[in-house]
C-alpha cells in the first residue's frame, strides 16, 4: 500500500475533529501504517497545530511559508505537489476547504478522486471498496478504485470517530526547504462574519425547523403559529434560503447555523447530512414529513407521516390547549 | 465576457422518491423526473446576469444523449445564446475525470473569459469544476456565492462554515463553481421553451473534440460505481400511527414533557 497522508486545516493554529477522524480513516485503509500529517501555515500559528497533531499521527510534516498563514486552496495545491512523494494517498476532510483543494490537486498528482467517502467497505492490495451517499442520503452507493496511482481522498467529516491515542507522541519533521516560492492567481482578501438576525436560533431550546415541505413563503406563518403557541423559535434548512423564503441567519446546517436545542421538529426536512451537521447536543428529534423514506426518520426519535400544512395548525391548536389546561 | 456554463440533467429529487429497482443494484430509473441540475441552474442565471451587466454570451454545454437536450433548450429559453451538447458513444460511463476531460477538450477549442459550473449534482461528487480548472491550469474557486466583475478579475465570496462568507480576488480566466442561493433563477414557461424550440443545437463528439478511450468512457474511468443500496438502518424513529389528531396530541405531551413548554 502506497504511502498515506492527512492534509490538515489549520486556521490561528487551531485543528478541528478532522484531524483525529482522518488519522482514524487512514488506519481503516491500512492498519500496518502510521499515517503521517501534513500542516501548512506560519509562525506559531503552524507550531501550535503541528504540536496539537502530534497526539493523533506518528509524522507531522510542517509546511511553513508566509504566504500560506491563511489556507488558500491554489497555494496549498503547490506546496503538497511539490513536497509529496509520488503515488501518495491523500486523505482530506470534505469541508469548503476539501471541496475547493482535492479535485484539482488530484489531477496535478495525476491519481483518481475519491469523494465524501463515508465509509470504507474493504480494502485490498491495491484497491478500495468504499461508500459514499448520493440523492441527499436516499441512497448509498458502493464505488472501487484503484489505488496503485495513489489517491486523493475526501473523508465526510464525522463519518470517522477517533479519541486521541494519549500513547502517541509523533515527531514533528520540518519539510519548508523544499518548498520554492509560491504564488496564486486567486487571492484570500477577507471573512465576512454572518449576521446574527432579528432571532438568534442558538439561543432557543426548542426550533420548529422547515424544509423543502413547507412549499411557499406563505406557509411559513404556519410554522411560526406553533413556534408561538411553544415559545420557541423557527429556522430552516438551506432550500427554504435559497428560495428566498427566510434569512440566512435561519439556517441550520453546516453552511449555516449550529444548533444545541432540547427539541428540534424538523417540518418537511429531508434530513441531508449537511443539515444534520448543524444539529448537536443531541435533542429530541420530531420528524414530520409525507415522504415515509425520508432519511430523517433514520435519526428521529418519533416521526409522523403527514402533510406538514395539515399537521402543524393541529399541533398548534393542540398545544394552545395544552398550555391553557396548565395554565388554569 | 464570454462566459461557458457546464450543465447536467439529474434526476429532480424534488419530484422523485429515489428507490431501487427490482434487482436492488441500481436506482429505478423507469419513472424518474428529471431535470436541470439546481446549482448549474443558479450558475446559468449568474452567467446571464454577468453578461446583461458587462457584454458578451453565454454558452451552455453538457456532456450526455438526446434526451440531456431538454435541460439546454430550457436554458435557451432563460436567455443563453448558444447551446453545445457534447456526445459520443465513447463518452459512456465516463467518471468525473472524463467530464472534466471532454469538457477540457471543448473549452480549448473556444475562447472563454469565465466557465461556471454547479457546486455538486445530486449524484455526483463536487470535483468536475475544479479538475477542469486544474487540467486547463486556470484559477478556481468553489462555492461561490457572489460574483463582481472588477476588469479583469473577479472579487468572488465563497461559503464557508457558519454562514460566513471568504472574500476572494481571481484573476480572468477562471472557472467557479456556484452554490445554490447565489440569485434567483427566472422562470421558465412551457412558452419560452417553445420560442426556442427550433435552435440548433450543436452537437460535437470524439472526434471533434480530440478525445481518445485513454481517457474518457467506461475503460478511462478510475473511480467506478458497482451498486446502490440502502444502507442497514439503526433504530430509527418510533412512527406515530395514530389519526392527525391523536399524534398532535402525542407530540404536544412529548414537547411538554421535554420541558418544551415555556
Amino acid at each position: 500500500m502506497n504511502r498515506i497522508f492527512a492534509y490538515i486545516v489549520q486556521r490561528a493554529g487551531m485543528i478541528d475533529d478532522t484531524a483525529a477522524e482522518l488519522a482514524q480513516a487512514a488506519r481503516k485503509i491500512d492498519a500496518s501504517q502510521t499515517p503521517i500529517a501534513v500542516v501548512t501555515g506560519s509562525g506559531t500559528a503552524l507550531d501550535m497545530a503541528c504540536d496539537s497533531l502530534r497526539s493523533f499521527f506518528g509524522e507531522v510534516w510542517k509546511i511553513s511559508h508566509e504566504a500560506l498563514a491563511y489556507p488558500n486552496a491554489e497555494l496549498v495545491r503547490q506546496a503538497l505537489v511539490r513536497l509529496l512523494p509520488e503515488k501518495s494517498i491523500v486523505l482530506i476532510s470534505h469541508d469548503h476547504f476539501g471541496i475547493d483543494l482535492a479535485p484539482g490537486l488530484s489531477i496535478k498528482l495525476d491519481c483518481p478522486f475519491l469523494s465524501d467517502l463515508v465509509s470504507i467497505d474493504q480494502v485490498s492490495e491495491n484497491s478500495i471498496k468504499f461508500v459514499r451517499q448520493e440523492f441527499g442520503g436516499q441512497v448509498s452507493a458502493h464505488y472501487v478504485c484503484d489505488l496503485t496511482s495513489g489517491a486523493v481522498i475526501n473523508v465526510r467529516p464525522g463519518a470517522f470517530r477517533a479519541a486521541p491515542d494519549s500513547a502517541l507522541s509523533g515527531i514533528i519533521v520540518d519539510k519548508s526547504d523544499g518548498l520554492g516560492s509560491l504564488a496564486a492567481k486567486r487571492r484570500y482578501v477577507e471573512t465576512i462574519v454572518a449576521e446574527t438576525g432579528d432571532v438568534d436560533i442558538t439561543k432557543h431550546a426548542v426550533l420548529v425547523s422547515v424544509g423543502r415541505g413547507i412549499q411557499e413563503k406563505d406557509n411559513v406563518t404556519i410554522a411560526e403559529d406553533l413556534a408561538e403557541a411553544l415559545g420557541a423559535a423557527v429556522s430552516c434548512s438551506r432550500p427554504v434560503v435559497d428560495a428566498k423564503w427566510m434569512g440566512k441567519s435561519r439556517q441550520v446546517g453546516s453552511s449555516g447555523k449550529t444548533v444545541k436545542p432540547k427539541v428540534y421538529l424538523a417540518c418537511g426536512i429531508s434530513g441531508a447530512f449537511q443539515h444534520l451537521a448543524g444539529i448537536k447536543g443531541k435533542p429530541f428529534l420530531i420528524a414530520i414529513n409525507k415522504n415515509a423514506k425520508a432519511p430523517i426518520f433514520q435519526v428521529a426519535d418519533i416521526g409522523i407521516v403527514d402533510d406538514l400544512l395539515e399537521f402543524l395548525p393541529e399541533l398548534t391548536s393542540k398545544v394552545r390547549e395544552l398550555r391553557g389546561a396548565v395554565a388554569k | 465576457m464570454e462566459i461557458l456554463v457546464c450543465v447536467r440533467r439529474v434526476p429532480d429529487t424534488s419530484e422523485n422518491e429515489i428507490e431501487l429497482d427490482s434487482q436492488g443494484k441500481d436506482i429505478a430509473r423507469d419513472e424518474l423526473v428529471y431535470s436541470i441540475n439546481e446549482p448549474d441552474n443558479y450558475a446559468v442565471e449568474e452567467a446571464l446576469q454577468i453578461r446583461d451587466r458587462v457584454g458578451g454570451t453565454v454558452t451552455v454545454a453538457t456532456v450526455g444523449g438526446e434526451d440531456d437536450e431538454e435541460v439546454l433548450r430550457r436554458e435557451l429559453a432563460m436567455g443563453a445564446n448558444r447551446a453545445v451538447l457534447l456526445s459520443d458513444e465513447s463518452f459512456a460511463e465516463s467518471d468525473g475525470r472524463g467530464i472534466a476531460t471532454i469538457l477540457k477538450n471543448f473549452v480549448q477549442k473556444e475562447k472563454f473569459d469565465l466557465i461556471l459550473t454547479g457546486v455538486q449534482a445530486d449524484d455526483g461528487a463536487a470535483q468536475v469544476g475544479g479538475m477542469l480548472a486544474a487540467m486547463l491550469d486556470l484559477p478556481f474557486a468553489s462555492l461561490v456565492n457572489s460574483i463582481e466583475v472588477c476588469g479583469q478579475k473577479l472579487k468572488v465570496s465563497r461559503e464557508i462554515e457558519g454562514g460566513n462568507k471568504e472574500v476572494n480576488e481571481i484573476d480572468l480566466p477562471c472557472v467557479l463553481s456556484i452554490q445554490t442561493g447565489i440569485n434567483e433563477p427566472r422562470y421558465v414557461g412551457m412558452r419560452g421553451i417553445r420560442q426556442v424550440a427550433s435552435v440548433p443545437i450543436a452537437t460535437l463528439g470524439a472526434s471533434e473534440l480530440a478525445t481518445n478511450s485513454n481517457s474518457v468512457g467506461r475503460n478511462a474511468a478510475k473511480v467506478v460505481r458497482i451498486d446502490y443500496f440502502i444502507p442497514a438502518q439503526g433504530k430509527g424513529a418510533e412512527i406515530l400511527r395514530g389519526s392527525r389528531e391523536e399524534n398532535a396530541d402525542k407530540v404536544a405531551e412529548l414537547i411538554a414533557a421535554r420541558g418544551g413548554l415555556r
